[in-house]
């Protein structure tokens, strides 16, 4: 990267989180914040303390993952015979009953977006970390995926929701919440903070550094 | 009036020229979108809102899914299934539930009808600012499509077990997705923060 490319950190500026308004940054005295001129929100130049939050919200939600995916989403119970169902095991069941389409999207939103999340985030975590010029728009681009992506996950969790709140026929059917969903629906709002508390002009500030 | 702008994703100072409707700026170096000018937008975000209540009503007071299974016919509503969540002890999934699906979508459009409604009028309303600010955050929050998707699973996955019906209010839920995504994307950020800090 050039370094004709001027950044608005270093020319003492700010822009705000919330409108975008350029201002001249002022650092705040201690336990104060410099708030916007426009709309008042707490101004940053960065995002305070980025890396170490998204970490501990990565670490977080991927301890949550283990118990969303080995516990039971639901438990199924019709004339008396008691099924209890992991998300991998709805996956498995959908493809069996040859609606692989349905097997696709909830092995894709509830298995595989999560996981991916996770590793986009390490990835761009450690590429500041260790100070990595390479393919900073490539690496913004992940990061606008991870951020748009991460929302879908919640599908699973929306339809036991749908499952439990329908199927209560007494003793002939009856789907009850397993304890996964509470875990799984943990993975993907720390997931969702985690992208949030990211902030990409880091990956910049390195490569403006490093030339 | 050129005026400067920092891109959000990678901060590198723009000077952007006033930009003709439908075009947007992007960012020369990271190539993120600094943002468009939408066309009319006051009028129709506004349209795009109100129409999106009446379909919100709708999709709440109607019968949303019902279940037949025999001679056994179960119907809920969007509100009614939440409450059975409520009834079963799962509290925090009722409250995200209710959140994402429920209360977010009507309050982004109270808000745009808080933001817009002045805006059409040239009066100036108290809060305009915590508002809009606020209506900005909740934005990934709201994820009635998601809970579509959902339901769509749901009707696959019961296909054994019972037919599902999906009543007058799935339809107007669906639709309403549409709408508020065109009201929001109505929405010329930068043209509301101009006007509300000019604002008296």
């Amino acid at each position: 990267m050039k370094a004709n490319y001027t950044s608005a950190k270093s020319l003492g500026l700010v822009s705000c989180h919330d409108c975008h308004l350029l201002s001249r940054w002022q650092e705040p005295s201690r336990g104060q914040a410099s708030h916007c001129p426009r709309c008042g929100a707490a101004l940053h130049q960065r995002k305070p303390n980025s890396l170490a939050r998204t970490w501990a919200l990565v670490l977080a939600a991927m301890i949550f993952y283990i118990p969303a995916n080995v516990l039971p989403m639901t438990v199924t119970s019709a004339l008396g015979a008691t099924q209890a169902d992991t998300i991998m095991s709805g996956v498995i069941y959908f493809i069996h009953s040859g609606s692989w389409e349905i097997a696709l999207v909830i092995f894709t939103a509830s298995i595989f977006v999560p996981f991916m999340k996770f590793m986009i985030l390490i990835y761009l975590l450690l590429s500041i970390q260790f100070k990595s010029i390479k393919k900073p728009t490539d690496r913004t681009r992940l990061y606008q995926l991870t951020e748009a992506i991460g929302r879908w996950s919640m599908l699973d969790v929306y339809v036991v929701t749908i499952l439990i709140a329908l199927v209560k026929l007494g003793v002939l059917a009856n789907i009850d919440a397993g304890p996964a969903v509470i875990y799984f629906a943990a993975v993907v709002v720390v997931t969702m903070l985690a992208a949030e508390s990211f902030d990409p002009r880091l990956i910049w500030d390195v490569v403006e550094e490093e030339s | 009036m050129m005026h400067q702008i920092a891109c959000h994703e990678c901060d590198l100072i723009h000077n952007i020229p006033p930009m003709p409707t439908r075009a947007a700026a992007r960012c020369v170096r990271c190539g993120s979108v600094l943002f468009r000018a939408k066309p009319d937008s006051i009028n129709r975000t506004l349209a795009w809102t109100i129409a999106g209540l009446v379909l919100y009503v709708v999709a709440v007071t109607f019968p949303f899914l019902a279940m037949k299974s025999g001679a056994i016919i179960r119907e809920t509503g969007l509100l009614s299934g939440i409450q059975q969540l409520y009834e079963q002890g799962i509290i925090p999934l009722t409250a995200l539930v209710l959140l994402t699906c429920v209360l977010v979508p009507l309050l982004q459009m109270l808000a745009l009808l808080y933001i817009f409604i002045p805006l059409k009028l040239n009066i100036r309303l108290p809060f305009a600012i915590p508002v809009f600010r606020l209506f900005q955050h909740v934005k990934p929050w709201s994820m009635m499509e998601i809970y579509m998707l959902g339901i769509l699973v749901a009707i696959v996955k019961l296909a054994k077990m019972a037919t599902i019906i999906p009543g007058l209010a799935v339809l107007a839920f669906g639709l309403l997705i549409f709408v508020l995504t065109f009201a929001i994307s109505a929405v010329d950020t930068h043209m509301v923060w101009e006007r509300l800090e000019k604002a008296p």
